[in-house]
């Protein structure tokens, strides 16, 4: 197809308008000055100060804690949905089921939030769990929200598996238990782990719904890191945000090597 | 051991006293309004191989699922070996299924996937593993043991799944469409195969297919199915040339169709009346009533073509060719007749350098009163 | 149980198995239950108290006053003194939201702001997913993984990115200046213009992933054969592309617009004081006036407002799978 040059002249202004901020970031947590916008030559010292923010860094344990928690429990939890909704045919509340497995999904964060702050704190009224607000209650609220995309992943991973596998399996002499952790499960396992980094990562972002339902000590990173940007550009949460734009490259550049490693090995075994 | 005792030992349904091994009685299945099996009664015998033939959605998978356990009969009871299959799930059936699929699982190695089975009854790892040697050998495939599925050529691929399905021994073997992945000259190469592995283990085979040719080789009997019935039960030779009905007739093989009346039975022959091909001559058949309306089957090789007028011929015919198609071992023709209709005919090609009929020439045509199958329905 | 090579004491083993297999199947019975009930109840019950109650709760907890108290909302029911319960409901927290300007505005100002960002999310996203669905194999791996990237990196700091580029002293002000195009600088921060840019970043890869998924799928012969009967790539482009990729452009605008209507952080950190976003509305409302009955009744109607597009859009495919 000859297209000229509009495509791709739209596509690379895309992709600019897509990556110039984040390489702002990345520049100027090298910054020496204060301001975000004169260069003073390098300087490593916003990581440094990164390093010694305790507050920083005690956030950030809890956000990884309350992340790894609740995309466990959101990807088994989820799991279960997608393969009572792929596999059981029909039950009484199905419907039910598939409407609160993917509402979740484009339920905006402040009615979430608020409303299981609200259950949260009639619950405790009526009978007194969970006491007070921490790690416990966003964990809850984490798990709920990230379930939904578990779902939906492993849903569609359960669609397109072949279901004569199951039943040749059953057919061998395997109960219902035994085909889903010998056949289910090993099969749909890439589509789980992605569901699960999917989880973790929504979680590790959240900062509405963990701001209703934290307690005090229980302080996520986007909360401090919110905190601080409000009262204006801070390089050290640039320094911040370099880290974490690395370690989300570098683990996609390797997911991109698997992928197409595994891609070109399947074109030559087919 | 005699003659007759052999004859019912290897076709046992010819012998009335013989009990069936697997028996189906009045077995229905709907969906919703749809009825994909309609009361079906078939009894298969001990070391059978049967096949259940019909274009697709005739039912004949869904015949199978039931077998295997994976559907649940609306209506009818299942009977293998005496063992009534209605409360039995799928994992405790004494039956065995090959998937057209195949169904490999892709996570584990050719030695695992058919290990799957001896393991789930129980069975200590060394021994199963000795069987799955003995019988990966059996299936030529003892060299790729450690392969994962998708390593696998699709003949390859075809074995695994029958030796998979075949290590525990099931009573009965279910197989759908076993070479219906397969390229054409790797399919007649496996039909053998498939008959020779049946052979040596005893198991009693149900393949489910549509494609003729392969239900005509394997089996032992065929079962013809059009939308959720069984329409004849037969030995491929009784289907071929004695079909009950113009469905089974047409779905097996090509066939001319021509109707008319019947008109007298004379002596060792009866003519019918028709009025495309004018009166013909058939062999007689007993139970038809003068004035009556049939089909007269006439297969297109039954038909001879010739330049010099045949001597001493029944039926005979001044043709004109219309279309000729050579397709190396046979050629085949339309033809037409004095009144307009078209018939199918064809010829084996015998002779390298003969001088075949072509289009347009005018030739005989002429066929034996006993090529032709007298229908009523 | 020991190694068992004979088929007489293999079929025992099955016996003591299924034997076994029983015992647990009998005790969920005792209970009512089997395993297939067992496993739907797990996500159900999950799904139920945490998903569902919550939306009871807050509708309840609407038709509540507002008062000095912890929790700071009238008690939802007494016990008159001969026993009998009352309930206490009142719609009072509607009507004020119906009387109240702020709040009919903030719900649509919130669909106006979402919309036109919807729109240009469109207008950039398309060339993006169409480029990168038409580029040949490893490039086009590479260049849908640089799609995916931001999306993995934080939402918050990529907010704060634009903070440093739209700011008094940011680096668009800063270069403009610097080439002379002005002389004074543009208020770009906490004005509408900035709220909108920062949803249209934001969510860009919302937009671009479901309509790259749906245009990788367009059949290249389907272009040539339009070329093949005369077709110039516009009108290829408008005639055979464009509407073969609605049900893209359908999921990318909802995925992009129902979340966009509720945004809170990006109004808070680039929004100004007369940016009137309803997600914010409710914020200040629950944190700063400390009413939650009246925070909870801008969440049931904010509800609504989500609700409906997602209804038509189900009805949409709905009629679509008639038609086809």
């Amino acid at each position: 197809m000859r297209r000229g040059w509009t495509l791709p002249i739209l596509a690379a202004l895309g992709f600019i308008f897509l990556y110039a901020p984040i390489v702002s970031l990345i520049v100027f947590s090298f910054n020496e000055s204060r301001l975000v916008t004169v260069w003073a030559g390098f300087s490593t010292r916003w990581y440094v100060a990164l390093f010694t923010d305790r507050q920083i860094l005690g956030a950030a344990w809890v956000s990884l804690k309350i992340a790894f928690a609740s995309a466990t429990l959101a990807t088994v939890l989820g799991t279960l949905a997608a393969l009572v909704l792929a596999r059981f045919g029909r039950f009484r509340g199905r419907l039910l089921l598939t409407g609160m497995a993917t509402a979740p999904l484009v339920m905006p964060e402040v009615i979430t939030g608020l409303s299981l702050l609200l259950l949260f704190i009639s619950m405790e009224l009526t009978f007194g769990w969970p006491a007070g607000r921490g790690l416990l209650t966003v964990i809850i609220a984490h798990t709920t929200f990230c379930l939904a995309f578990v779902a939906v992943i492993a849903g569609s991973r359960l669609r397109d598996m072949d279901e004569s596998l199951e039943e040749a399996a059953q057919d061998l002499g395997a109960g219902p238990v035994r085909v889903f952790f010998d056949i289910t499960l090993p099969v749909i396992a890439p589509a789980l782990v992605a569901g699960w980094l999917l989880a973790f990562t929504l979680s590790l972002d959240d900062l509405v719904i963990a701001s209703f339902v934290s307690g005090p000590g229980a302080s996520t990173l986007p909360m401090v890191i919110f905190s601080k940007v409000r009262l204006g550009v801070s390089p050290d949460v640039n320094a911040l945000a370099t880290i974490i734009i690395v370690i989300v490259a570098l683990s996609i550049a390797t997911a991109g090597v698997i992928l197409t490693r595994r891609a070109r090995r399947g074109t030559r075994g087919g | 051991m005699t003659d007759t005792r052999l004859a019912a030992d290897t076709r046992p349904w010819r012998d009335a006293q013989a009990r069936p091994f697997i028996s189906i009685r009045g077995l229905s299945k709907r969906f919703g309004d749809f009825t994909a099996v309609d009361t079906v009664d078939l009894d298969i015998y001990r070391g059978e191989l049967f096949c259940l033939l019909g274009a697709s959605g005739c039912g004949k998978s869904t015949l199978l699922r039931m077998l295997a356990g994976f559907e649940k009969p609306s209506e009818g009871t299942v009977t293998i070996d005496g063992q009534d299959m209605s409360s039995v799930p799928p994992h405790r059936r004494p039956t065995n299924m090959m998937f057209q699929s195949y169904a490999l699982f892709p996570h584990m190695t050719v030695e695992r996937n058919v290990a799957y089975g001896l393991l789930r009854e129980g069975m200590r790892k060394a021994d199963a593993m000795e069987r799955v040697a003995e019988m990966l050998k059996l299936v030529k495939l003892g060299h790729l043991a450690r392969r994962k599925p998708d390593q696998l050529s699709g003949g390859q691929r075809q074995r695994v799944a029958l030796a998979r399905a075949l290590i525990k021994q099931p009573k009965l073997l279910l197989l759908d469409e076993p070479l219906g992945a397969l390229d054409k000259k790797l399919r007649e190469e496996t039909q053998f195969e498939l008959i020779r592995i049946q052979e040596t283990l005893g198991v009693t085979f149900i393949v489910v297919t549509h494609d003729q040719d392969e239900a005509m080789t394997l089996s032992t009997r065929i079962g013809v199915m059009s939308e959720g019935e069984i329409v004849q039960i037969g030995e491929p030779r009784e289907i071929y040339e004695t079909p009950a009905t113009r469905h089974v007739a047409d779905f097996i093989g090509s066939v001319n169709l021509i109707e008319g009346r019947v008109d007298v039975a004379a002596g060792d022959q009866m003519r019918i009346d028709t009025r495309e091909a004018g009166p013909v001559l058939v062999s007689p058949r007993a139970g038809l009533s003068r004035g009556q309306t049939v089909w007269i089957a006439l297969r297109p090789e039954r038909i001879a073509l010739s330049r010099s007028k045949p001597e001493g011929t029944a039926n005979l015919h001044r043709v004109t060719v219309e279309d000729m198609g050579y397709m190396g071992y046979l050629s085949s023709y339309r033809i037409r007749l004095p009144s307009g209709r078209l018939l199918r005919a064809s010829q084996s090609n015998r002779l390298r350098d003969e001088d075949p009929i072509s289009w347009d020439e005018e030739v005989w045509a002429s066929w034996q009163p006993m090529a032709c199958r007298v229908l009523t329905e | 149980m020991s190694a068992r090579p004979d088929p007489g004491a293999d079929a025992a083993g099955l016996g003591a198995r299924a034997v076994r297999r029983g015992r647990t199947a009998r005790l969920l019975a005792a209970l009512g239950l089997s395993g297939r009930t067992l496993v739907i109840a797990v996500p159900m019950l999950w799904l139920l108290v945490f998903f569902l109650v919550p939306f009871f709760v807050l509708g309840r907890i609407s038709l509540a006053e507002v008062m000095i108290a912890r929790p700071p909302y009238s008690p939802l029911w007494d016990r008159a003194a001969d026993g009998t319960l009352n309930i206490i409901a009142s719609l009072d927290n509607y009507r004020f939201l119906l009387a109240d300007a702020l709040y009919r505005n903030a719900y649509l100002s919130s669909i106006g702001i979402a919309f036109t960002s919807t729109v240009f999310a469109l207008l950039i996203g398309y060339p993006i997913a169409y480029y990168v669905a038409r580029s040949p194999e490893p490039r086009r791996t590479i260049l849908l993984l640089l799609v995916i990237l931001p999306f993995w990196t934080s939402f918050l700091l990529r907010v704060y990115a634009w903070i440093g580029f739209l700011q008094r002293e940011g680096l668009i002000n800063s270069t403009l200046m610097m080439l002379g195009v002005i002389d004074t600088p543009l208020v770009l921060m906490q004005t509408t213009l900035a709220v909108q840019i920062g949803i249209v970043y934001t969510y860009l890869p919302f937009m671009i992933l479901p309509l790259y998924a749906n245009l990788v799928k367009l059949d290249d012969q389907l272009l040539e054969a339009s070329a093949d009967l005369g077709a110039g790539p516009v009108t290829t482009f408008l005639t055979v592309t464009l509407p073969l990729s609605v049900p893209g452009i359908i999921a990318g605008c909802m995925l992009v617009f129902i979340p966009a209507i509720g945004e809170y952080v990006i109004p808070a950190l680039l929004g100004g004081p007369d940016t009137l976003m309803i997600g914010r509305v409710l914020w200040d409302e629950f944190f700063s006036s400390r009413d939650w009955p009246v925070a909870a009744s801008v969440a049931i109607v904010m509800l609504f407002l989500v609700v409906a597009p997602i209804m038509w859009l189900q009805s949409w495919l709905d009629r679509r799978g008639l038609n086809q």
